[in-house]
């Protein structure tokens, strides 16, 4: 049994095994290890099978797409049509969504199967899957770690072996972050680049779809079912989608890849100093110039952040009112009794803060002080990089500050929670791709990499951590699953 | 910066969210740090520069005033949480 996207294809197509007992396998591990990890909230076992089923008997035709039978899951942010969708939240407990996201339609069309949806940070907001109506989401490398976020339940079941790949979104480092802490490869697309139709909003100017996977070279294969312009989004760009696999193996000789001072400061874990440090050595050995840059707005990234993420959750979230769809409270007396309490009860705490940090934002008064304010020095943080990318085709640094922390460590403290996406957030602000790869291990914990690319240079990432994964074998360690 | 608890009041009542007496205390608390946290952006002078509110600078693209959605209402109304004769239903607005 593989856990390989590109195994599982040859397999199938070569008739080694069938969509239907690969599906079975995962299904099996599934209801064996989640009452554990809690990674799935919706296991939606018979349309697998049923999508199983239907894919052998388009193999058998000969009929083969690029993931005909292969098993994913989804983050359960993902509108899927007569599946629950519950964005994690009590909210969304009763929701059957009516349609498709595009990703989801996209995974369709090519075949794919849909194992389940995945737990996450409550409307994705939150950096542990500690902030779901339907609970935490443990480690597979140590149970009482938390799994990262808010694409927790994703990494977790991918890691874990419940799931050969999972969607995710990433809004401030939702893919990132929890790849790393899982110890597999997640991207996060640039700004447009996958289609946001569907997938439930939080901040419309960050959120960005992508793939997580056990290696680079299966990214590049989800990435390309996921990616493309879509008129159903408005901010969906409108440029063609490169074939992400035929450059994998290109040689990176040469290649100038810059470090940036900020994130290398004051704390940062030395453990995941060094192992950046030892994965600097390698891209040297593969021909890598590397160069010392500077992004001198890094620290403003976190303030700026949590004004324009917030301010955009709290306008997305309003569309919650207990009318249409969604949580209704019990007897309401009159409507503003109805707003109120079903929202009141609806959402989770951080949600709530952030409702009301959004709000507070962007009320009269205060807009130019903390919205405008936080737009101006998002620009900022753009020119760093813009400046950096003149001098560099790639910039490389830790994807977080620490390894996986305990649960509950952090959630008396939002602030402290936050202060963890300092790696993550500036290229959400910028909209520029970036991509986690495991890179080593701190204390029996995995440790994460990231490496960001200039606008739309997915291939140019993939090809450079496929290059890093052809050397190493941190990419293929999991975790002991008892 | 720190929020009193009024203050907390107006803003849930402006988002329209319900929150009990008993935990206004805990949300002026976090509100206060993470207004604390934005005092950092004080640091720089921005006045000059143009406010970002895409990545790519993009505008707002147009389309064809054409149909492209069919009425799909039963489908929508069957997870409302009340539907009278295709109508939502809420309580009372207008005496």
């Amino acid at each position: 049994m593989t856990d390989s996207i590109r195994e599982i294809r040859l397999g199938l197509a070569a008739g080694e095994f069938s969509s239907v007992e690969i599906t079975q396998d995962y299904l099996n591990k599934i209801n064996l290890h989640n009452p554990t990890l809690n990674c799935f909230i919706t296991i939606t076992d018979e349309l697998a099978l049923e999508q199983a089923k239907a894919a052998d008997e388009s193999i058998a035709r000969g009929e083969i797409k690029t993931l005909t039978g292969v098993p994913i899951a989804h983050k359960d942010i993902y509108c899927t049509d007569g599946i629950k969708t519950s964005c994690a939240s009590k909210m969304l407990d009763n929701f059957i969504a009516p349609y498709d996201a595009t990703v989801i339609e996209h995974f369709k069309r090519d075949g794919a199967v849909i194992l389940g949806k995945t737990n996450m940070d409550e409307f994705a907001m939150g950096s542990s899957n500690e902030n779901s109506y339907y609970g935490s989401v443990a480690n597979p490398w140590d149970l009482g770690r938390v799994p990262g976020g808010s694409s927790g339940g994703s990494a977790s079941a991918v890691a874990a072996g419940l799931a050969p790949a999972a969607t995710g979104t990433d809004t401030g480092g939702s893919i990132r972050q929890p790849a790393a802490l899982c110890g597999i490869t997640g991207i996060k697309p640039t700004y447009g680049r996958v289609s946001r139709y569907g997938m439930i909003a939080f901040g419309s100017s960050l959120d960005q779809g992508g793939p997580l996977a056990h290696s680079a070279e299966d990214c590049a294969l989800l990435l390309q079912t996921m990616a493309g312009f879509d008129p159903r989004d408005s901010t969906s760009i409108d440029q063609s989608v490169p074939d992400y696999s035929v450059d994998l193996a290109q040689d990176i000789e040469g290649i100038k890849i810059g470090l940036p001072r900020e994130y290398f400061a004051e704390g940062l874990d030395a453990d995941i100093a060094n192992v950046i440090a030892s994965a600097v050595d390698e891209f040297r050995r593969l021909g890598a110039e590397i160069v010392d840059i500077t992004l001198p707005n890094t620290k403003l990234s976190i303030p700026v952040y949590y004004v324009v993420a917030p301010a955009e959750c709290s306008s997305n979230l309003s569309r919650f009112d207990g009318v249409r769809f969604g949580y209704r409270c019990d007897n309401p007396t009159d409507l503003e009794d109805l707003y109120k309490r079903s929202r009141g009860e609806g959402f989770g705490d951080e949600v709530i803060r952030r409702i009301m940090i959004g709000t507070y934002a962007l009320s009269a008064g205060y807009y130019d002080a903390y919205y405008l304010k936080a737009q101006q020095l998002r620009r900022l943080i753009k020119e760093d990089y813009e400046k950096a990318f003149e001098r560099v085709d790639m910039i490389l640094c830790p994807t977080t500050p620490e390894v996986a922390f305990k649960q509950g460590e952090k959630t008396d403290d939002p602030v402290s929670m936050y202060l963890q996406d300092i790696y993550t957030i500036s290229l959400n602000l910028a909209g520029l791709p970036g991509m986690s790869i495991p890179a080593g291990f701190s204390q029996g914990l995995p440790v994460g990499l990231q490496l960001i690319g200039n606008y739309f240079e997915e291939s140019r990432l993939l090809n450079v951590a496929h290059r890093f994964q052809q050397a190493t074998d941190w990419h293929l360690q999991s975790p002991e699953m008892k | 910066m720190s929020l009193k608890k009024e203050a907390v009041r107006k803003i849930a009542h402006l988002a329209r969210l319900q929150i009990d007496e008993s935990d206004l205390d805990r949300y002026a608390t976090d509100l206060s740090n993470i207004l604390t946290l934005f005092e950092q952006m004080n640091q720089v002078d921005a006045s000059d520069i143009v406010p970002m509110a895409h990545p790519m600078d993009a505008t707002q693209r147009l389309r064809p005033d054409e149909v492209t959605e069919l009425d799909q209402r039963d489908k929508f109304q069957a997870i409302a949480p009340d539907v009278n004769r295709g109508l939502y239903r809420v309580p009372k607005v207008i005496e």
